[in-house]
C-alpha cells in the first residue's frame, strides 16, 4: 500500500511500485479523466500537474512519486469546471471529441502558471500534446483568450 | 483505494439510467429504464394513461418532462463533428421549444430494432448525420409540435388555428390563455399523430443555422464524460489483447503458466484463430502479463510481404489492359493520341492508420441469455450485429449502450473487430463482465488502413492550352473488396471514384471533352477501411495536383486555368473563387510565401482551399495559413462548420505531411506516434474559414474539407520550390533549394 496526494486529499494505492501513475489514477482512485492514449509519453491525454508542473502520467511509475508530492488531475484542477482555462474552453467551444482535453487543459493550465502572457511560440513549445480532430487553433485561441493577451495570431 | 471525495458517477447499468450532469444541461445515456418511455411509439396511439412515473414521448423524437425539460432523441453518433447538437437544433427549430431547455439522449440499437427502426439509421459516417436524417428528424420535431397544440386547443375547447407557440409556450391570442408543452406533454402523446407534416422554410429559422453551442461541451472540461475506455462496472475485469501481427496469421499456443501466477491475472484466453488475451482484475496487470506470455504465431503466406512489393504490384496495375471504368466522355486515348502536347505523371498514397486517440475497447456483460456491449461505436446497429454474431444469441438478446467516441474518422463504423473480441473474450467468463482496451501498438498494427493506390494521369493539350482529352489510371486497393465485399458491383467498387463522377455527390468539376477514369483493383493484404474522407483523400492530390502541373505546362495561371474547364460546375467554381478572393489569389503574397489552391466536392459539398507556405533554403516547409471555402447547400450550425473544417486541415495536413504506415515481414512497422507522427500545435496553420451555403441540398461537412487541404499545399510547395510531390507523404521529399 502506497500514499499519495491527489487533488487535496492522501490516499492510499494498492498497486505494484512499476504501475505507471496514470493506471493508478484511473484503475485504483476511479479518476478516469485523466487518459491513456500512447503510454510512450507522446500524446499528452495522460498530463497531470506534479508539485505544479506538467508531468505525462503514463511513464511515471509509482515508485517516482513521494507521498507528499502533488499530484492535481483534471478532477482536482478546480471543483466545478471554473479554472480560467477552462471557463475559456467553454466559451470557445473548444474541445470536439474531446478525448484530448484533460490533457490539454492540464497543459495550458501549467504553461499559464508559469507564461501568464505566453507567445505563439510559447504555445508551440509548451502545448506538444496530439489532437486528431484538430481543436489546436481553438485551444490556442483559448490560451490567449485567458492571458487577455490580442497578440495571438488569427487563429 | 476509493476516497468519498473521489467516487466518480458509475457507468450505465442494466435497468438504470445514468445522468451526468453538464451544468444546465445534462448529457443522459438511457438504459433499459427508459425502454418503458419509449414504448409509447410514434406509430401506436394510446387509449391509456402514462405509466406512472415515465416522462410523456411525444414521439419517437420527442419526450417532455413535467419539469419543461426537452429531451431530444439522437439516433447517430457523436465523436467531436458535432452532429449531436445539429441534430438537436433541427428539430428544436420545428418543435419550437426553449432551447437552453434542451437535452439530449441517444436511443440504443435494441430499442431501435424493437421499435421497427422508428430512429432510422444509426450509421455515423460518409458525413451523412445530418445530410442523410434532417428531414425526418425536422418531421419528428414538427409533428410534437402540432400534437402538443393540438392537446392545447383540446383543453380549452378551441381551434388548433387559432393557437400559437414559441419558447415551448402555447398561445390562445382570442382568449389570452396560455400553457408550457409540460404541462399538455401527457395528452400530446395519446394523440394521433398528424400526417401531412409541414416544414418551415430555412430563410425562418431561429434555432437551426445559428451558431449555437454545443450541448456536450461541460463535462469534456472536468473530465467527467465517461468515454468507452472510462468505463466502470462492478466486479468487471479487464483484458488486453494481442492478434497475429501478421494479417492472415494464426496463434499457435502460448504458454499461460508462465503469466497465471503473475499480479491480478485470472485468464489467459484464445480469443480466436489469431488472438489471444490476458484477463486481469486491472488492465495494467493483463497488459504486464501479456508483454511477458510467450506467443508463438503461424505468420501464413504473407510473412514476407512488405510495401515495397505492394508498390510493384500497383505499378503493374497502372498498365493492366483491364480496369473498371468510373467515368467515360469520348475517346480520351484518341484525344491524347492526337494532342499538340502530352503531359504524364505517376503518383502514390500510402496505408494510414485513423489513430482514434481513444484506442478500440469495449465491455461486455455475457450470459447464456443475454449479451451486453458499451462501446464507443459509430454504428451502433451494425455493432449490434456483431454483438449477436460473436454471442451466438439472437439480436433480441443482446443490447449495445454507445458511449462517447474518442475520435471516429470511420474506424468504428463498418467493421466492430474489437466488439466481436471482447465478446469471444466474456463468453468465456459468463456472468462477469470484461472490459477490453487496445493498447495503442495493438491499434497502429491492427488498423483498417487508409487505401494504397497509385495514378498514372496522362493529358493531351492543343496549342492553346486547353486540355483535349486525361485519362486518369487508378490502381490499388478497394475499400469496399475488404469490409463489404458483397456491395462490390460485378467486381467494382465504384467508392473508388469519389470526387471524379459525372454526376452526384463527388461530382468532378471540370469539363474534359475526353476523360477516361478507371481502376485497376490490387489489393495488398493489409486491410482497407473507411478513413475520414476516404478515396476523395488521394483521388483530390491526384486530380488537383496534375491540373496544376497542366497549368504549368500550359503557362497558365492555375486559377485561370482551372476556371476555363468549370463554367458548367458554377457551385464547384463558386467556392475557388471565393477561396481565391478571400486569399488575394493575383495579389503579391508576403515576402517568400507561395500559394497553391485546390477545389473538390465530395460528400455533396463543394470545397476549396487556398494554401500559403514557404521553403526555408534547408528545406523546411512552414504552412503560414489556410483560406478554406465550403457550400454544404444549408448550414446547421456555421460555427461547428468552421471547426469541421479546421479539423479537416489537422487531419487532412497530417496525411499529407507524416501520415504512413508501411510494411515489413508482413506486419505494419509503426507502433506509437513516434512512429506514426501527426500534426501538432506548431505545425498546424491558421484556418480562415468562409461557410457559404448557397441552399437547395445538403451536403456533409465532417469529411469533405480534407480532400483540399493535401493539394493546395503541394501546389503551394511546387510554387515555391518548383518540386512536385508526387508521392505522398512529403516527409519523403527533399526540398532543400538545389
Amino acid at each position: 500500500m502506497r500514499k499519495l496526494t491527489v487533488n487535496g486529499r492522501i490516499v492510499d494505492v494498492d498497486a505494484d511500485d512499476n504501475t505507471p501513475l496514470l493506471w493508478a489514477l484511473r484503475e485504483q482512485l476511479g479518476l478516469t479523466g485523466t487518459k491513456y492514449g500512447c503510454g510512450v509519453a507522446q500524446c499528452g491525454a495522460c498530463t497531470i500537474h506534479l508539485d505544479g508542473a506538467p508531468v505525462r502520467a503514463c511513464v511515471l511509475p509509482l515508485s517516482a512519486v513521494g507521498p507528499n508530492q502533488k499530484i492535481v488531475t483534471i478532477e482536482g484542477l478546480s471543483p466545478n469546471g471554473s479554472h480560467p482555462v477552462q471557463k475559456a474552453w467553454l466559451a470557445l467551444d473548444v474541445p470536439q471529441c474531446g478525448y484530448c482535453q484533460a490533457g490539454m487543459i492540464m497543459s495550458a493550465a501549467a504553461l499559464l502558471a508559469e507564461k501568464p502572457k505566453p507567445t505563439d511560440a510559447d504555445i508551440d513549445a509548451g502545448i506538444t500534446n496530439i489532437c486528431r480532430c484538430g481543436t489546436y487553433n481553438k485551444v490556442r485561441a483559448a490560451i490567449h483568450q485567458v492571458a487577455g493577451s490580442t497578440t495571438g495570431r488569427k487563429a | 483505494m476509493r476516497t468519498p471525495s473521489m467516487n466518480r458517477q458509475t457507468a450505465p447499468q442494466d435497468g438504470r439510467t445514468r445522468t451526468l450532469k453538464t451544468g444546465r444541461r445534462r448529457f443522459l445515456v438511457d438504459t433499459a429504464a427508459t425502454v418503458g418511455a419509449m414504448s409509447l411509439g410514434f406509430h401506436i396511439p394510446m387509449a391509456g394513461a402514462q405509466p406512472v412515473g415515465q416522462p410523456p414521448e411525444i414521439n419517437a423524437w420527442v419526450v417532455i418532462r413535467p419539469d419543461e425539460t426537452v429531451v431530444i432523441r439522437i439516433a447517430r453518433s457523436e465523436m467531436g463533428q458535432g452532429t449531436l447538437t445539429g441534430l438537436a437544433q433541427l428539430v428544436a427549430e420545428e418543435l419550437e421549444c426553449d432551447w437552453a431547455r434542451v437535452t439530449t439522449e441517444y436511443p440504443t440499437p435494441g430499442q431501435n430494432l424493437a421499435r421497427n427502426r422508428v430512429w432510422g439509421n444509426f450509421s455515423t459516417g460518409g458525413s451523412r448525420g445530418i445530410r442523410e436524417s434532417q428531414e425526418y428528424v425536422r418531421k419528428g420535431g414538427a409533428a410534437a409540435r402540432m400534437m402538443l397544440v393540438q392537446a392545447a386547443a383540446n383543453e380549452w375547447q378551441v381551434a388548433a388555428s387559432d393557437c400559437s407557440v414559441a419558447n415551448g409556450v402555447i398561445r390562445h391570442a382570442a382568449s389570452g390563455r396560455t400553457l408550457s408543452y409540460g404541462k399538455v406533454a401527457g395528452a400530446a402523446g395519446l394523440l394521433t399523430p398528424p400526417k401531412d407534416i409541414p416544414l418551415k422554410d430555412p430563410s425562418t429559422w431561429k434555432i437551426a443555422g445559428k451558431s449555437m453551442k454545443r450541448l456536450d461541451t461541460a463535462d469534456k472540461l472536468t473530465g467527467r464524460l465517461v468515454y468507452g475506455i472510462d468505463l466502470q462496472l462492478p466486479g468487471m475485469l479487464n483484458a488486453a489483447i494481442r492478434d497475429c501481427p501478421v494479417f492472415g496469421g494464426k496463434l499457435v499456443s502460448f504458454d499461460a503458466a508462465r503469466v497465471s501466477s503473475m499480479p491480478g491475472v485470472k485468464a489467459v484466453l484464445r480469443v480466436d484463430a489469431s488472438t489471444v488475451a490476458v484477463v486481469a482484475g486491472t488492465w495494467w496487470q493483463a497488459k504486464t502479463a501479456l508483454d511477458a506470455l510467450p506467443i508463438v504465431w503461424d505468420e501464413g503466406q504473407h510473412a514476407k510481404a512488405s510495401s515495397a512489393g505492394f508498390a510493384e504490384i500497383l505499378k503493374a496495375g497502372l498498365d493492366a489492359p483491364d480496369a473498371f471504368v468510373g467515368n467515360k466522355v469520348g475517346d480520351a486515348a484518341a484525344a491524347i493520341a492526337g494532342a499538340a502536347r502530352r503531359v504524364e505523371a505517376v503518383y502514390a498514397y500510402p496505408h494510414q492508420n485513423h489513430a482514434t486517440m481513444e484506442p478500440m475497447n469495449a465491455t461486455v456483460r455475457f450470459t447464456p441469455e443475454r449479451c451486453e456491449v458499451w462501446t464507443p461505436t459509430q454504428n451502433g446497429e451494425a455493432a449490434l450485429a456483431a454483438t449477436a454474431a460473436a454471442s451466438g444469441l439472437p439480436p433480441s438478446r443482446c443490447e449495445v449502450y454507445k458511449l462517447p467516441l474518442g475520435g471516429g474518422f470511420g474506424r468504428r463504423g463498418a467493421v466492430h473487430d474489437w466488439v466481436r473480441q471482447a465478446v469471444q473474450i466474456a463468453r468465456q467468463l459468463p456472468g462477469t463482465p470484461v472490459k477490453l482496451i487496445w493498447s495503442r501498438e495493438e491499434d497502429m498494427m491492427h488498423g483498417l488502413y487508409h487505401p494504397n493506390t497509385q495514378a498514372r494521369l496522362v493529358a493531351g493539350l492543343d496549342a492553346a492550352g486547353k486540355v483535349t482529352g486525361l485519362h486518369m489510371r487508378i490502381s490499388g486497393q478497394s475499400i469496399l473488396a475488404s469490409v463489404a465485399p458483397q456491395n462490390l458491383q460485378k467486381g467494382a467498387d465504384p467508392v473508388a471514384f469519389q470526387g471524379l463522377t459525372a454526376s452526384g455527390d463527388g461530382e468532378i468539376g471540370y469539363t474534359i471533352p475526353n476523360l477516361l477514369v478507371d481502376h485497376a483493383i490490387r489489393n495488398p493484404h493489409v486491410p482497407a477501411g473507411f478513413w475520414r474522407g476516404v478515396n476523395h483523400n488521394q483521388n483530390a492530390v491526384y486530380l488537383e495536383c496534375f491540373i496544376d502541373e497542366l497549368a504549368h505546362a500550359a503557362g497558365k495561371d492555375p486559377l485561370a486555368f482551372r476556371r476555363e474547364m468549370m463554367s458548367r460546375h458554377p457551385k464547384h467554381l463558386a467556392v475557388l473563387e471565393a477561396a481565391a478572393r478571400r486569399a488575394g489569389w493575383g495579389t503579391p503574397a508576403p515576402k517568400g510565401v507561395f500559394r497553391g489552391l485546390a477545389q473538390h466536392k465530395g460528400f455533396g459539398s463543394f470545397t476549396a482551399a487556398v494554401a500559403e507556405v514557404s521553403v526555408s533554403a534547408a528545406g523546411e516547409l512552414k504552412i503560414h495559413r489556410i483560406v478554406a471555402a465550403t457550400d454544404p447547400g444549408h448550414a446547421v450550425n456555421p460555427t461547428q462548420i468552421a471547426h469541421q473544417i479546421e479539423g479537416s486541415f489537422a487531419y487532412g495536413l497530417s496525411a499529407c505531411l507524416f501520415g504512413e504506415c508501411t510494411v515489413k515481414d508482413g506486419r505494419i512497422e509503426q507502433r506509437n506516434f513516434d512512429t506514426y507522427p501527426v500534426v501538432r500545435m506548431v505545425d498546424m496553420p491558421a484556418v480562415e474559414s468562409i461557410v457559404m451555403p448557397s441552399g437547395g441540398f445538403w451536403g456533409g461537412v465532417g469529411e469533405p474539407t480534407i480532400a483540399v487541404a493535401a493539394p493546395a499545399v503541394l501546389n503551394a510547395v511546387f510554387a515555391a520550390t518548383g518540386k512536385r510531390v508526387r508521392t505522398l507523404p512529403l516527409k519523403h521529399t527533399d526540398l532543400r533549394r538545389t
